[in-house]
């Protein structure tokens, strides 16, 4: 080893360092090892499993309801959308008609809670990047939308509010005034974000060019959600396989085709004034009506396979169900984006400084939960 | 002059006739220079706590918070708490570090910003050596904390560690060049480098305002490159806690730790003053031409809260930009200093030079 | 395409192909040994081009193991299902598609962790969750795995 280090030259030398399971930028329990030439990142090697729960298994010996509670810790920050996917696929494998009423209240919280994520990446990007006030910033306005939650779901981060056929409980009678106030007000504090880190100049210089994806990349990694789209890969789900009130709204795919960590940022920006759009189409149209439709007491799916897609804040979010007609399914599995867009790293981060590996690790907004299962 | 009511050189005369009148001269020397030495460490404690207590307010002030204030009125002893709290931890000793340079580092960072501040000029009389080198005696001494971070970073065994100081060697290196230039700049329009002369010669009106834009430009410099060697934000490469977190001072715990925090804090205290003594006129009150009236009424403010306020103002500018900027990344950094501001700054020596030349300044 | 359309041009490009109706998107069953020269004939024929591998799930069943390919083609958007049947359940081995889709390589190697299928050609065939565990905890979503601490049967 001693001669190895004597005899190569220094600047082909070659140093690891472990990043995680316990460190600032890593957002929880991931562990990249490092292999460093200097400041210059050589090779990025994800080790997973830290927060490996085993949720596909646990899953095969719960019935569908209680599914949805595990599917709450996956990505716990789009706790509603999860628990969409696994409702859309029972109801989708039953074919049970759900009322308009659940379709619009699903969609509404579906995008508050695409907001909540996105507030929550940008305060930690800010702070990834050495800008601690945009912590305090984002956490303030998400704030808001927690309260939202906490009002008609009793909670405000893991809801579990969704059931199979419809809601655990309808929606609280203040929750369309208080949607529509939050609208009007993040309207306002959205551009205060531009103020504070887009349009600085340092920012722009550690993210513009920084770990570029392509598009053909973007598609064989599976990058999805805002990561692909800034990379020129049309991949929201809302659009091509539209779901819930998807098909009755008027949205913009948030599209770049540089795929850089600085549009990876634009585009989750831009995904925020969508979703506000969205949720003022459909806030003062919620019919009247049952919040759950009737179900069986004990459901059972039918033998067969069903994979359910929906588009979370982190990107492709499916659930692939295979039921032997049991009360539990046989087998579960997600897919689960984050794993996917983690997948990219070492592609991106390579001869990149390691100050980028961490903008380029926090662009990719990784959740750990989501990643290990 | 009118400020002469505040003027403490007599009593420091009258302090040091006394004590030579009752011991031999030598014994005399050796109790001024211990009385000074606690004055000094008390005046580094105190501004120390204060210090960290301002960045706190001014930091939840930003952030939209109200910062701390849970004890004391205000939040005023959470300073202390906090030092008591850091004085009882345990100070974990290191496997394979190096341990005498490991408890070397912190002393030798805190004694090289103590030193420095014995040159500073805090009011007329109240200067603890007045050398005719001052500013020259201060660059040297304060570019000394710069070992100690590499101790640091060297002997904990560490590589996050060694990184944050080898990027803090590089930066310290790069922008001492910018704050000995800028200062250089200043020093051609004084013709001095003794504090207390360039104190004086700024009565009639102050540096930033006498020197016409290259004066302003120097001030600008100096500001972004204290900002660097003080190592904070956004300029905190060696400590930036998203990448290395902590940087050279991850592995120490304790007093030791708090040694580290006590002198960056007294680092930015010293860098402050230096600006506001070259730039802004250090003590001198604020003189506008032949306004009689108006400069009577600003001699009556006592000189050391001149000195002070200018140099709580500038705290707060580096404050201000710790807290709103992202981090700059290593190559960023070098670029900047080397590419922008060494060459603006060299020839802004040489317009500085030309304005003193032909008495273009007020 | 539909999903009748689609099942003709795969009958064209693998005539042993099986296919099992009544779901959403059209489900392949092939036998292991095609998988390979199928998703690269997939991914390559231009009105099908199916460049997005979605999903990639291992399975159980009693008496033999099987891969699932979800993929969707970015440019028509149209969605298949391979299901890879392999017949037996002692050292299951498949060709890996991880050199036509790169998102195969974790999704494999997530596979080979729980399921215990080998992926030929498989460039980094390692254990990826449970690698500072230990070596020896087998592959825990078998349905035969037996673990008396931390499974609780009811």
């Amino acid at each position: 080893m001693t001669e190895e280090i004597l005899t190569t030259p220094l600047e082909q030398q070659e140093y690891t360092i472990n990043m995680g399971p316990q460190h600032p930028s890593t957002h929880g329990v991931l562990r990249y090892v490092v292999s460093l030439k200097g400041e210059i990142v050589h090779k990025v090697e994800p080790h997973l499993g830290y927060i490996h729960r085993g949720i596909e298994k646990m899953c095969e010996k719960l019935t569908y309801p209680q599914i949805i509670h595990l599917t709450d810790r996956l990505d716990y920050l789009t706790a509603h959308i999860n628990n969409h996917a696994v409702c859309l696929a029972v109801e989708g494998a039953l074919q049970v008609e759900v009322p308009e009423r659940v379709v619009y209240i699903r969609t509404i919280m579906d995008e508050l809670n695409r907001i909540a994520s996105h507030q929550l990446w940008w305060c930690a990007y800010g702070m990834d990047l050495g800008g601690l006030t945009c912590f305090f910033y984002g956490l303030r306005d998400r704030e808001k939308i927690l309260d939202i939650f906490e009002e008609s779901c009793g909670s405000r981060l893991l809801h579990s509010y969704y059931t199979p056929g419809g809601l655990m409980k309808d929606i609280n009678p203040n929750f369309q005034k208080r949607t529509k106030e939050f609208i009007k007000y993040f309207r306002k504090k959205l551009p205060e974000y531009d103020q504070l880190l887009t349009g600085n100049v340092i920012f722009q210089e550690r993210t513009k060019g920084v770990g570029p994806l392509t598009k053909e990349e973007a598609i064989s990694y599976g990058v999805t959600g805002p990561n692909g789209r800034a990379s020129g890969f049309s991949c929201d789900v809302r659009k091509h396989h539209p779901y819930a009130a998807y098909d009755k709204v008027d949205f913009k795919e948030a599209f770049y085709t540089e795929g850089d960590t600085f549009h990876r940022y634009k585009a989750r920006i831009d995904e925020m004034w969508e979703s506000m759009k969205i949720i003022e189409q459909l806030v003062d149209n919620i019919p009247e009506g049952d919040y759950s439709a009737k179900m069986k007491a004990v459901i059972k799916l039918p033998e067969g396979e069903y994979f359910q897609r929906v588009e979370a804040a982190k990107g492709d979010f499916g659930i692939f169900i295979i039921s032997d007609g049991n009360k539990t399914p046989y087998r579960v599995k997600f897919r689960s984006p984050n794993f996917c867009n983690l997948s990219c790293i070492d592609l991106l981060s390579k001869n990149f400084k390691i100050a980028d590996l961490v903008a380029i690790s926090g662009s990719l907004d990784l959740v750990i939960p989501d990643i290990d299962r | 002059m009118a400020f002469s009511i505040y003027d403490l050189t007599s009593f420091n005369q009258w302090v040091d006739k006394g004590l030579n009148s009752v011991m031999s001269p030598l014994w005399a020397t050796i109790t001024e220079m211990a009385i000074i030495g606690v004055v000094f460490l008390l005046f580094y404690a105190v501004v120390g706590l204060f210090l960290v207590y301002a960045e706190r307010k001014i930091c939840g002030f930003i952030q939209c918070r109200v910062g701390p204030n849970r004890v004391g009125p205000y939040g005023i002893f959470q300073t202390i708490a906090d030092f008591i709290k850091l004085l009882m931890k345990e100070l974990v000793p290191i496997n394979k570090a190096d341990k005498f340079l490991f408890n070397l580092a912190p002393f030798i960072i805190i004694i090289a910003s103590m030193m420095a501040l014995a040159a500073i000029p805090f009011a007329k009389g109240i200067h603890a050596i007045d050398f005719n080198i001052g500013i020259f005696y201060i660059l040297a001494v304060s570019s000394m904390g710069v070992i100690g971070i590499l101790l640091a970073g060297w002997s904990s065994n560490n590589k996050y560690s060694l990184i944050g100081a080898m990027r803090s060697g590089a930066q310290i290196v790069s922008y001492e060049l910018s704050v000995g230039l800028s200062i250089l700049t200043a020093c051609i329009m004084f013709g001095s480098l003794q504090l207390s002369t360039i104190v004086e010669s700024q009565a009639d009106c102050w540096l930033i305002f006498r020197g016409h834009l290259p004066a302003f430009i120097a001030f600008l410099i100096y500001m972004i490159a204290a900002t660097a060697e003080t190592n904070r934000g956004p300029f905190d490469l060696a400590e930036a806690e998203s990448e290395l977190t902590a940087g050279f001072h991850t592995e120490y715990s304790g007093i030791k730790f708090a040694f580290f925090f006590l002198a960056e804090y007294m680092n930015m205290f010293l860098v402050a003053s230096i600006a506001a003594t070259i730039f802004w006129g250090g003590w001198m009150p604020l003189h506008i031409g032949h306004w009689t009236g108006f400069n009577m009424v600003m001699d009556f403010i006592p000189p050391a809260v001149w000195y002070l306020g200018k140099t709580a103002v500038i705290i707060w500018l580096m404050m201000w930009f710790k807290w709103t900027f992202p981090r700059l990344r290593i190559d960023q950094l070098l670029t900047l200093e080397w590419k922008y501001l060494l060459p603006i700054n060299l020839l802004n020596i040489l317009v500085m030079a030309l304005v003193v030349l032909m008495g273009w300044h007020f | 395409m539909s999903n009748q359309e689609l099942k003709e041009k795969i009958q064209a490009l693998l005539p042993t192909a099986e296919f099992a109706e009544g779901g959403k998107w059209l489900t392949v069953v092939i036998p292991k040994e095609k998988i390979h020269s199928l998703c690269k004939s997939l991914k390559e024929t231009p009105e099908l081009a199916f460049d997005f591998l979605l999903c990639e799930s291992g399975v159980d069943y009693p008496d033999k193991m099987a891969v699932f390919y979800h993929l969707e083609s970015t440019l028509h958007r149209h969605m298949l299902v391979i299901k890879a049947i392999i017949p037996t359940r002692e050292n299951p081995e498949i060709h890996t598609v991880s050199d036509l889709y790169q998102t195969a390589n974790y999704h494999e190697r997530e596979i080979w962790d729980f399921f215990g299928i080998n992926f030929k050609n498989h460039p980094d065939m390692r254990r990826i969750f449970l690698d500072e565990i230990s070596d020896n905890i087998g592959h825990p979503f078998r349905k035969d795995y037996q673990d008396e601490v931390n499974i609780i049967e009811r």
